[in-house]
């Protein structure tokens, strides 16, 4: 019996790759009696309905009739969700991490910063993409890492279907270092991360008007580059993790309103939730740092999402690079749902856990109704699953995207397959494939 | 990319020479390879806190050693498992009594691969103390000598992780990273105080990728996987030299690796790759020592037949991969096809992080197993992270499984252990309550956090 579910999970993977071997299109379909999950924060739905229609949600909830003519699958026994948004990663700008060639996370010896675009490098074929996609990650956000500057560059919205066109959005934003790691990178001092920042907006802002810098440190393209921050149109989203760092970040928008700042990190952000939820400044937080890893981590806790949520901090969780992987997610929602069982400790409802790996991210990407959410007109990413998605045991079964099922296959289930059994047959094991 | 802390290493302590009939009364004996004997030095001066009669009724008990039982009750006094039973196991007078009702009993974890103490939080350089990365083979080291009982880490390993039992190993730069220690995670002023009495050494060795670059990078050997190999065998020579001869002189590091060859310091062994564990399970014939376990051993299920052939344990992590060139082919079914072999999977962690969970990662293990067609029962799960880990670190006799006159390490979660939804309760170590989650101050503060943000808090 082994044998036999094995050999249908292989034929299932064989059956939704052949489904995509020609131009991919998106199916209609509707799926019953399934626990849906809408991504919104709700609680999940007991025999619910799920239907997409050209690509995009055309109802999801309860009571929701499955229209004639459209193919039903049958979600007894399962949970529907809407894909999971991850964001905050390095999908598709590695192969393996330690292997510098396959590297374009970032660029230390680069003369160019806030100008580095992720958006041209993207591999869509990445394992990384496959593997996530197969844990139910349909949309990310894909942002480069720090190289010789406190401006990282410019990120970009991707999707993770299996086509040569990841990029959804790019150069959604610019990503800043203003903590601990700012001011190694500006020279050694904090201080001189402020001054590096008001320094590239003033140089930004002059390009803008006069269309030329004088006196200059930032080269054109850099400074070109930071005109939308400087206009509001382009979000910056500023790394710090120390509650006094966050301060001092939330107090950029007197001397620079038009900011349309969000905070990566935010380990102490309970801290100060209060004056972040009055910024209205969103917060993409790492789930379950609870380690004093560094001094401006002091006062870190699990309970930092879970207390910014109740203070009306919108919060979500990222931060998925290299290892910590995009599939994740769920598992670390997860562990903040636990802590609502725990006395002191803060929590999220499943609802809202839930959200902070679909939704939120999704909103503060400015995706808001697009992705990370069943509703009607947003797209058709669904993920079927064998159980609650937020538990350990569970997994995806079937995955879409804007209504096209998708391959799960990838290097790791191709070498699953190979080793079911570890000793050759009677030919070695490189002609089993 | 993480630091090579992580690149998994592992390697074993020295052993002090067997010199008890020299003529230097300081020259300690050979035989003095486990960690807590009274005449080793630097030995364990572990003392069990105290704890009350007590007698966990009504949960679901998981023993480590493949079993449970439902409606249990587990009893334990005196520092021990007095005994593991059903509901009609008589509580006998003075026992307080802890209802367990939907919630559930497991031994105390153990995480057969942490750097905590050696590579504390916060990790500035100051900190890093993990590998002697000035010589490929550090044979003499002991990792014992750089652990800083103040880490944080010990304190969140034990509330959110329920871990009771660890080994600390010197990183993975070198071949021979030196010896390791085996600690109670009690908070201590002293690393003695946490030293696990009676535990061995083990030596730490690592294959592969990180001794070559860190050497190689400096243009000294090994600077290839084959140069690797020429360093290990040149020193396992040299050692067997030395095993033979009297061992009146004091060499720390052949002292360690005569204790290998005498049997009495376990090896862990950082290795990725399959063929790679292929060649070092012959240069331990070569040479004359058995290889415990291999650490990380990614590609494991590539071999587990050898594996099981040649009796060595896998320490692995559930789902990593991809983060170095040796880690490519990592798979998340590694565990489950290892066991599915028949032969022997731990759950490691390696990290600060990864300690707290490795309930949860056994948890996924065993579910990407099952999704392949491998059912592997959630009990004998459970001992992928308690008595097989005892196994491989020597301490199983004495702890790792829930059995009548073992330590009473024990977790009481408040739901099932391979659920994201659980989290431990109470700890027990040696019978003493050492974190209790309804009990703001019975968790453990280092000295470190006092007057700090956060000092306290839940973390």
């Amino acid at each position: 019996m082994k044998r036999a579910s094995f050999l249908a999970t292989a034929l299932l993977g064989a059956c939704a790759a052949l489904a995509i071997a020609g131009p991919a299109s998106a199916q209609d379909f509707a799926i019953t009696n399934a626990t849906v999950a809408l991504g919104d924060g709700s609680d999940p739905i007991p025999g619910g309905t799920v239907v997409v229609r050209g690509g995009k949600v055309a109802a999801a909830g309860a009571n929701v009739p499955a229209p004639a003519g459209v193919p039903v699958i049958d979600g007894t026994g399962k949970w529907v969700s809407p894909g999971l948004f991850a964001t905050l990663t390095d999908l598709g700008l590695y192969d393996v991490d330690a292997v510098g060639q396959s590297r374009d996370i970032s660029a230390s010896r680069s003369p160019f910063s806030a100008a580095l675009d992720v958006a041209p490098a993207i591999n869509p074929l990445s394992q990384h993409i496959k593997v996530s996609r197969a844990g139910g990650v349909t949309r990310a956000t894909v942002a480069p890492r720090s190289g010789n500057s406190i401006f990282s560059g410019q990120g970009a919205v991707i999707d993770l279907d299996a086509d040569h066109a990841p990029v959804v959005k790019a150069r959604a934003f610019q990503y800043v270092e203003l903590g601990e790691a700012g001011g190694a990178l500006a020279g050694g001092s904090r201080t001189a991360a402020y001054v590096q920042l008001k320094n590239a907006l003033a140089e930004a802002a002059d390009l803008a008007a006069r269309g030329r810098n004088d006196d200059v440190l930032l080269n054109r393209p850099d400074a070109a580059a930071l005109i939308p921050v400087v206009n509001g149109q382009q979000p910056l989203y500023v790394h710090v993790e120390r509650s006094a760092d966050i301060l001092s970040v939330l107090a950029l928008k007197q001397e620079y309103p038009r900011l349309d700042l969000i905070i990566a990190g935010a380990s102490e952000g309970w801290m100060v939730a209060p004056q972040i939820a009055a910024a209205r400044v969103p917060v993409i937080a790492v789930a379950l740092n609870d380690l004093p890893a560094q001094f401006e981590l002091l006062g870190t806790t699990q309970s930092n999402v879970g207390r910014m949520a109740k203070a009306g901090v919108k919060v979500a969780i990222g931060h998925f690079y290299g290892m910590n992987q995009p599939r994740y997610a769920p598992q670390q929602a997860g562990n903040l749902v636990a802590l609502g069982k725990l006395p002191g400790a803060s929590g999220l409802t499943w609802g809202q856990a839930f959200a902070a790996i679909t939704s939120i991210p999704a909103e503060i990407s400015g995706m808001g109704g697009r992705y990370g959410v069943l509703k009607q007109g947003a797209a058709g990413d669904v993920v079927i699953w064998d159980g609650d998605p937020l538990e350990i045991s569970s997994a995806p079964l079937r995955v879409f995207i804007d209504g096209v099922e998708q391959p799960l296959d990838n290097h790791q289930t191709r070498l699953r397959d190979r080793y079911g059994t570890p000793a050759e047959g009677d030919l070695p094991k490189a002609y089993d494939w | 990319m993480k630091p090579i802390r992580y690149l998994p290493f592992l390697l074993g302590a020295a052993m002090l020479a067997a010199c008890s009939s020299g003529g230097g009364g300081e020259v300690r004996s050979a035989s003095s390879t486990r960690a807590g004997q009274g005449d080793a030095p630097y030995a364990s001066t572990y003392r069990a806190y105290p704890g009350v009669p007590t007698a966990l009724v009504g949960a679901t008990v998981y023993d480590g050693a493949g079993g449970y039982i439902l409606n249990g009750t587990v009893l334990f006094a005196e520092g021990k498992v007095v005994a593991v039973g059903n509901a009609s196991l008589a509580i006998p007078a003075g026992y307080t009594r802890i209802d367990g009702s939907g919630k559930f009993v497991t031994p105390g974890v153990i995480d057969i691969h942490s750097h905590l103490g050696d590579y504390p939080t916060p990790s500035v350089d100051a900190h890093e103390d993990g590998n002697e990365m000035t010589n490929p083979a550090t044979p003499e080291v002991w990792a014992e000598h750089s652990v800083w009982p103040q880490d944080p880490g010990f304190t969140r390993a034990l509330a959110n992780g329920g871990v009771t039992s660890l080994q600390i190993l010197p990183g993975s730069a070198n071949l021979m990273g030196g010896r390791s220690v085996t600690l109670k995670n009690v908070p201590g002023r002293t690393v003695q105080q946490m030293k696990f009495p009676g535990a061995p050494y083990s030596l730490k060795m690592a294959c592969g990728e990180n001794p070559k670059r860190v050497y190689g990078s400096l243009g000294r050997a090994p600077s290839t996987r084959m140069g690797n190999f020429a360093a290990n065998r040149a020193k396992w020579f040299e050692a067997q030299e030395y095993a033979r001869g009297d061992r009146k002189e004091r060499d720390l590091g052949m002292e360690t690796l005569a204790g290998v060859l005498d049997g009495d310091i376990l090896v862990q062994n950082h290795c990725y790759r399959a063929d790679e564990m292929a060649l070092v399970l012959d240069m331990a014939k070569e040479v004359g020592y058995k290889v415990t376990a291999f650490h990380h051993a990614v590609e494991s299920y590539k071999i587990a037949d050898l594996l099981r052939e040649a009796d060595v344990c896998s320490a692995v992590w559930a789902d990593w991969y991809g983060f170095k060139m040796e880690a490519y082919d990592g798979i998340p079914e590694n565990a489950a096809l290892i066991a599915s072999a028949g032969a022997c999977v731990i759950i490691h962690s390696d990290d600060e992080n990864g300690i707290q969970r490795l309930n949860q990662e056994a948890a996924k293990a065993q579910a990407d197993g099952r999704r392949m067609g491998i059912d592997i029962p959630d009990a004998q799960v459970i001992g992928w992270f308690t008595l097989n880990a005892a196994k491989a670190m020597g301490i199983d006799d004495v702890t790792g499984s829930l059995a009548a006159g073992k330590m009473a390490d024990v977790v009481l979660w408040n739901g099932n252990p391979l659920s994201v939804y659980s989290r431990p309760e109470k700890v027990w170590i040696d019978g003493a309550l050492l974190f209790d989650a309804l009990d703001p101050k019975r968790r453990p503060v280092s000295d470190f956090e006092l007057g700090q943000p956060g000092e306290g808090d839940v973390k």
